[in-house]
């Protein structure tokens, strides 16, 4: 368990830690707190988050497990490819930085990489990162290599521990290395997996912002955009490594993040704040899955439910891919029969008309509705007399 | 999504079914369509791992590599591939209408006469979604450039001749897929996404399966029925070793069937191999026909698992046929299948007169020409489509592009000069509210010829038009050119022809802020990196 820094615990977290139970905490990795940011109004996740609750189990124990998973080829071919990465000292990963910063080629540096107790845990990792961070940062000439570190974010008032693939320090200033694995084909590589890797790298560069800040005693500068000039602070271009076409060759592709982080930074502080959370919760409440001796859980499916629900979430579709109880949620919005079960984009489409039934209503009062009818609902009526005419005219039913 | 189809999944949400988003269907259907269920293996881009595959729906045939890590087992699948998909579109190159047409000669600048061939119908490939798609696209960009025994130049791992033709094809049809409105190459997804609305998202919709749950109760769930519980069914239910009960559609495959079916099916496969490979190098010819029963029963065994995970797709994508092919055809399809024709035909000619591959990355001028003749297709494609569908109409209706109703009373006027022109106005009464300001030119639908108007006053619930062509040469109009009134008219605020773009350059005549022109031909060096 990694709870020791919570120890003296101040309410808050003596109430997080009361949501869990006694379940070692999870803590936020980059890919949640990107989906987190991505979601930033969804208080259920935030907070579940927070608490470090094991998601997967609590899905489990609800009865609609999260249909996440990794294939065993995927995992190996992942390792593999790592494995390539790590030879002949890193070279594949020196030498697109090298060509960024105009070193010599053939100059030969010796690369330190240097041990970061990938054992310990995650607050003793961040404290050695950051000393190692501290101390590679200060020499000028040499390189070094960060192989997986351990970073600390503060994210909405509690904790967050973030390990990056890589970073990689020189001349007082490093970079954040996210190694994938899909392909760079003919020179480029599919938008959608690029972007969500660069919204995983903005937050990496976030929590090194805020370290290198924390070093320096200074505040985090207030422009998003604005390069940090600080002992050890990130560049805000991040090096994706990714297959070469269809090889397992490595190739080095420099991404800028300054969009990715602005963003990330925005959505971040827009999160409710955990306390305020926490105080709307209802007295009594608890995630707690009650496991057994053998670790099986024994809180009744309803039980919890009824905990979960106390905690509002904002659910959308696009939450099934990335939230483990996205399943969850979508049965409780088709339940209630919420317009949100259909997209994001519907909910604004029909202004206050919440419900499938509310706006079936209003489609179907025609253009006789009272002067009540916003224009949502007459759009929408006139709409549904369109769409019956069409059909009516087409001869479908 | 538009407020219309908004309205069709409430519908469909309430109904617990699909609901119409079309009154005809919108793009072609072959009567010999070619479907194939392909599926990658995880973790690898573009790694094939098996495809099933036919244009008999009885008679699936099932293709795959055994050990998916291995280059000449890959070969060999996309050789078995080809065997049968090239054969497939090269049965649509022998009949050919012959057209009459005349050419510049590039010599005399005369104008020749020429006859040109267009093949009279074309292949169609159909499979599951949008990622089956792009995984066709991976596969020709991975196998165009393959070299083999027959070239100079062999390299160390030379593929069968017919991996590289394959690969071209794929090329082909998958860069036409990307015009709107084409046919040669489909999603079923994105056909049923067409022609119904059902009660989730369009993010749930990709899943063929839990789609197809809103239209037909899915096969062994139970009480049969069809809509959300169904379709959550269909995602998510799984037996009791964990697997899904309904696989999905692919190209990735289920990590857990990868995890506790696939690996130890492909492990024994390995280990079988292994020991006939062992047996054989010790020339004991016992245990080598005992390993060789081992490897067969492993093959089997493969087979057996990868055709319960794709067998399940392949009746689906058959089921969503059934569904389209009960629709009637819109008007305009011989038209734009006519498009496909043409890109069927010039393809045809280029393998057969022997042209490279379609290089990695395409040239300024051959880019802007796709994304010139893709903004065309895409104009023509919802010009027409709101001509032969009254719903797709609607939709142009309730974005004020369009009005319907009913001409209650006609102003015959004429121009003035010293040859009068009918220029009669239609008082024409809707309650659709068009962004028609007066004086806004205006097309009227179905009309034949064309014709044109112009909005003289637009009122709620009554537009006044007056006709500007369209009824002849004479001073009075062409008996029927004149809506008479009473007669239901629907004028449209957009052309109803598309316009031509201006002509690009010549790839030799490339500008030098695009690159200037192409250098020569492309080498072509198929990496051994791609292949080690």
């Amino acid at each position: 368990m990694n709870v020791s820094h919570l120890g003296q615990a101040s309410p808050p977290l003596r109430r997080l830690s009361e949501l869990r139970g006694p379940a070692p905490q999870r803590s936020l990795d980059a890919r949640a707190l990107a989906a987190l940011a991505a979601n930033p109004g969804c208080r259920r996740r935030a907070l579940l988050d927070a608490a470090g609750v094991d998601k997967t189990a609590l899905a489990q124990q609800l009865g609609r497990p999260a249909p996440f998973g990794q294939s065993p080829f995927a995992i190996r071919r992942g390792l593999q490819f790592e494995s390539r990465l790590k030879r002949d000292g890193y070279a594949v990963l020196l030498a697109p930085l090298r060509r960024r910063l105009g070193l010599p080629e053939d100059e030969v540096a010796s690369l330190a990489v240097p041990d970061l107790l990938p054992a310990a845990s995650p607050a003793v990792r961040a404290e050695r990162t950051a000393a190692v961070l501290a101390e590679a940062a200060a020499d000028p000439a040499g390189w070094t290599l960060l192989d997986h570190p351990m970073l600390r974010l503060e994210v909405a008032g509690s904790p967050a521990y973030l390990e990056p693939d890589a970073v990689v320090v020189h001349a007082g200033r490093c970079t954040v290395v996210e190694i994938k694995s899909f392909p760079v084909l003919d020179g480029s590589a599919d938008p959608a997996n690029v972007g969500a890797a660069a919204r995983q790298a903005a937050v990496y560069v976030l929590a090194l912002q805020e370290a290198a800040a924390r070093l320096a005693g200074r505040p985090l500068s207030a422009g998003p955009y604005a390069v940090q000039e600080l002992p050890g602070a990130p560049e805000l271009t991040v090096l994706l490594v990714c297959p070469k076409d269809f090889s397992s060759q490595p190739v080095a592709v420099p991404v800028d993040v300054r969009r990715e982080l602005a963003v990330t930074r925005r959505q971040l502080s827009r999160m409710t704040r955990i306390d305020q959370l926490l105080a709307a919760l209802p007295e009594g409440v608890t995630f707690d899955l009650a496991r057994d001796a053998s670790g099986a859980p024994t809180r009744p499916a309803g039980e919890l439910a009824a905990a979960v629900a106390a905690v509002p979430a904002a659910y959308a579709p696009e939450c099934i891919s990335t939230c483990e109880l996205g399943f969850h949620c979508r049965a409780q919005a088709r339940c209630a029969g919420g317009v949100e079960q259909l997209g994001r984009g519907v909910r604004g489409e029909l202004g206050s008309l919440r419900t499938v039934e509310e706006a079936l209503a209003a489609a179907e009062q025609g253009g006789g509705g009272g002067p009540e009818l916003d224009e949502a609902a007459e759009r929408l009526a006139y709409a549904a007399r369109l769409r019956a005419g069409a059909l009516a005219a087409g001869g479908v039913r | 999504m538009s407020l219309l189809s908004t309205l069709a999944r409430l519908e469909a949400v309430r109904a617990q079914r699909a609901q119409p988003l079309a009154t005809v269907r919108h793009r072609h259907l072959s009567e010999r369509p070619m479907v194939l269920v392909p599926l990658a293996a995880a973790g690898e881009s573009g790694a094939p791992l098996a495809v099933l595959l036919g244009t008999d729906r009885e008679s699936p045939r099932l293709h795959f590599v055994p050990q998916p890590l291995n280059r000449t087992q890959r070969s060999e699948f996309l050789a078995a591939v080809a065997r049968e998909v090239v054969p497939y579109l090269a049965s649509f190159g022998d009949e050919v209408e012959l057209l009459e047409g005349s050419e510049k000669d590039p010599v005399s600048g005369e104008k020749v006469p020429v006859v040109r061939e267009l093949c009279a119908d074309a292949p169609q490939l159909i499979v599951p979604n949008a990622g089956g798609v792009s995984h066709l696209a991976l596969l020709g960009r991975s196998t165009r450039f393959r070299r083999t025994v027959e070239d100079p130049d062999p390299g160390e791992y030379p593929s069968p001749t017919e991996v590289p033709l394959l690969g071209r094809w794929l090329t082909h049809l998958t860069d036409r897929a990307q015009v709107p409105g084409s046919s040669m190459l489909l999603a079923m997804t994105g056909l049923l996404s067409r022609h119904w609305a059902t009660g989730q998202s369009n993010l749930e919709d990709q899943h063929l399966a839990a789609r197809l749950a809103w239209h037909l109760p899915p096969a062994g769930f139970e009480p049969p029925g069809t809509g959300a519980a169904a379709a959550e069914w269909v995602e998510s239910a799984r037996d009791g070793d964990g697997l899904l009960l309904h696989p999905p559609a692919g190209p990735a495959t289920d990590p857990k069937f990868d995890e506790r079916v696939l690996a130890p099916a492909i492990l024994r496969h390995d280990a079988a191999v292994a020991v006939r490979e062992r047996a054989e190098a010790a020339r004991d010819a016992a245990e080598v026909r005992r390993a060789a029963g081992l490897v067969e029963q492993a093959h089997a065994e493969l087979a057996r698992v990868l055709l319960s995970v794709t067998l399940p797709t392949w009746h689906d994508v058959w089921h969503g046929l059934d569904l389209l092919r009960a629709l009637p055809a819109a008007g305009h399809l011989p038209d734009r299948w006519e498009g496909d024709r043409w890109s069927f035909t010039m393809h045809r000619d280029r393998v057969a007169a022997g042209e490279p591959p379609q290089p990695r990355r395409d040239d300024a001028v051959t880019a802007a020409r796709k994304l010139a003749q893709r903004e065309r297709e895409q104009a023509r494609l919802e010009i027409q489509e709101a001509l032969d569908d009254p719903l797709a109409m609607a939709e142009r209706r309730l974005a004020g592009e369009a009005f319907a109703g009913e001409v209650v009373e006609v102003v015959p006027e004429w121009s003035a000069g010293r040859s009068p022109k009918p220029r009669p106005l239609l008082v024409v009464r809707t309650d659709d509210r068009p962004h028609a300001d007066p004086g806004r030119e205006v097309h009227r639908a179905h009309a034949e010829p064309a014709q044109r108007a112009e909005v003289v006053s637009a009122a709620p619930g009554e537009v006044v038009v007056r006709l500007l062509s369209g009824m002849g040469r004479r001073k009075d109009p062409e008996p029927g050119s004149v809506p008479e009134p009473g007669t239901a008219v629907v004028f449209t605020l957009f052309e109803l022809a598309p316009r031509q773009s201006a002509p690009l350059p010549e790839p030799a005549d490339t500008p030098w802020t695009h690159g200037g022109p192409p250098v020569a031909v492309e080498d072509v060096p198929v990496g051994a990196d791609e292949w080690e």
